[in-house]
């Protein structure tokens, strides 16, 4: 069983009042709050050991280049990938999936060529491919999706033809909060020797990962959503693709030997991470995903089942409002709006009363033109949050409906 | 009334709230006293796009001074839109392109203005004196 009181205490963030009420924080989805072991991380890091990591002699540099590759074996571990160097760090899920779509794109998409991705995607998943597809005049397909927000999978096969060169899509939507059976459908795109890159900056913080047991090809998420820091993701690539990718960025660190006739690039992880890394950030990331660990991510998907089935019930009293993405398989955020109110003026008033929300079209705006809407409030509860925090949410709504009533 | 009484007589008007609830609730309120917008300026070519929320805006000249239209499609932006349009509307060009728009500070809506907003609020009111400048241009 969970202690959630015990859990508050290690996220300072979360002890604090805005506009003079307690926070409740439910925007999650777009960055969670920081352990206080995550935050003294990086303290530390900054004032002893700073140094730029691999090749320096000196022992802060070694220290440094220790704890750096030892973040990469406890992403390894926690995502279950084959080996360490299939952990490419990142900026973040943006950075993860360009790299491919620039690096992938490059040697194995050409004209005529087409790319799959989903309806309910974000912003990040598509763009990417889509300027690909403009350099190398090749087609983006998309797999629909239906009125609960799920993925129209019968669709699948007359989608994948010979010209499907990589499929793209996410694990959980970040909308929606709908979590795609990623599983099934990386077997039938392999079935027609498609790989895979799966978006998991919705799921990395919800659910166990397992990228062997899942057979994706690539999968990528962000530091900062499962209570790393800033400015770090990770890129999971399996070693066959990645040995075969051309680089993706140019610089320091991921060359073997340079000359102006011929240059060599690193092994890997290191032929994906060009420049100084932001090794601090990793190191905090590795804190991060030890943090989840000694909690326990089953314990963690549980307890937050019990908080969206609660949340659920309890908003689907007020009057009016609507949810968007039912799927029966969701993570445990709710996206939804009140009738004929504005989602931005819902997300203003509930500021005003110390409750984070989003409200807005949650970099996908092809979500919400399936539905005809402008945007939605989005609350993304995660494992810190309790039951009287969403009592707080409720109570918020049924002032927000008075006032604009 | 002047530029600068219109402000102050909105600042006296906030005055008597000091819960940020009542503020809001004022907007709602006053949202409702915009004019409706004629559905043929609520198009593409007067929107200005805010990542949370839409502004349309129009303006015409009224022998010497400016008359603005607008709306949006959120009530809070709108009560705001209702205060711009109650100081800079039925103004001499000339005045509203330098306007010390003093007042939105004052009232504590300054925040409601912030790039961060993404509310086309901030777009709103450069677009409202470019709209005065491009008037006060073509008076010269």
């Amino acid at each position: 069983m969970l202690n959630v009181q015990k859990i508050r205490e290690d996220f300072p963030a979360l002890n604090q009042e805005i506009y003079g009420y307690p926070l409740v924080y439910f925007d999650n989805g777009a960055t969670t709050h920081k352990p206080q072991i995550v935050i003294d991380t990086l303290i530390h890091l900054y004032s002893t050991v700073n140094s730029s990591v691999h090749r320096g002699m000196h022992q802060l540099s070694i220290q440094m280049t220790e704890e750096y590759e030892n973040a990469r074996s406890v992403v390894q571990y926690f995502i279950n990938a084959a080996k360490r160097e299939e952990i490419i760090f990142t900026g973040g899920t943006t950075g993860s999936i360009n790299t491919i779509a620039s690096s992938f794109g490059e040697a194995y998409i050409s004209e005529g060529d087409e790319i799959l991705i989903t309806a309910i995607e974000h912003h990040s998943n598509i763009v990417p491919w889509q300027l690909l597809a403009e350099r190398k005049k090749a087609t983006i397909k998309v797999i629909p999706m239906n009125d609960r927000g799920e993925l129209i999978l019968d669709e699948l096969d007359v989608l994948m033809t010979p010209q499907t060169k990589i499929l793209a899509l996410n694990h959980v939507s970040n909308a929606l909060g709908t979590i795609n059976p990623v599983k099934e459908i990386i077997e039938k795109a392999h079935e027609r020797n498609i790989p895979v890159l799966v978006d998991g900056a919705q799921a990395i913080q919800h659910d166990k990962i397992d990228v062997q047991d899942l057979d994706c090809d690539f999968y990528a998420f962000s530091g900062h959503k499962v209570y790393g820091p800033n400015g770090i993701g990770v890129l999971y690539g399996k070693e066959e693709w990645l040995e075969k990718l051309p680089p993706y960025q140019g610089g320091g660190d991921m060359v073997s030997s340079v000359s102006f006739d011929k240059t060599t690039y690193a092994e890997l992880p290191l032929k994906f991470e060009a420049g100084t890394a932001n090794y601090p950030a990793a190191i905090g990331l590795g804190k991060a995903l030890d943090y989840i660990t000694s909690i326990g991510k089953e314990t963690i998907s549980e307890y937050e089942k019990t908080l969206l089935e609660y949340a659920t019930e309890k908003m689907s009293k007020i009057d009016g409002l609507k949810f968007y993405g039912t799927s029966k398989n969701k993570i445990s955020t709710l996206s939804f709006l009140m009738e004929g109110i504005h989602p931005s003026d819902t997300g203003l008033i509930l500021d005003k009363m110390g409750i984070a929300v989003r409200s807005g079209t949650h970099c996908a705006q092809p979500v919400m033109t399936y539905f005809g809407i402008d945007g939605t409030v989005r609350a993304s509860m995660v494992f810190y949050n309790t039951k009287e925090e969403i009592d707080r949410l409720y109570e918020g709504l049924i002032k927000v409906k008075q006032m604009f009533q | 009334m002047t530029l600068k009484e219109t402000q102050d007589e909105i600042i006296e008007e906030f005055r008597i709230f000091d819960q940020w609830m009542d503020k809001y609730q004022y907007l709602i309120d006053i949202s409702k006293d915009l004019p409706p917008l004629d559905p043929k300026y609520k198009t593409n070519e007067y929107v200005i796009e805010g990542c949370q929320s839409k502004v349309w805006l129009y303006a015409e000249m009224d022998n010497d001074v400016i008359r603005y239209v607008a709306d949006s499609d959120a009530i809070i932006t709108k009560g705001i839109i209702a205060l711009l349009v109650r100081v800079l509307s039925g103004r001499k060009p000339d005045e509203v392109k330098d306007a010390d728009l003093y007042f939105i500070e004052q009232i504590g809506l300054r925040e409601n203005l912030s790039p961060a907003r993404a509310n086309g609020l901030l777009a709103m009111i450069k677009q409202m004196k470019l709209y005065a400048l491009a008037f006060f241009a073509k008076s010269q």
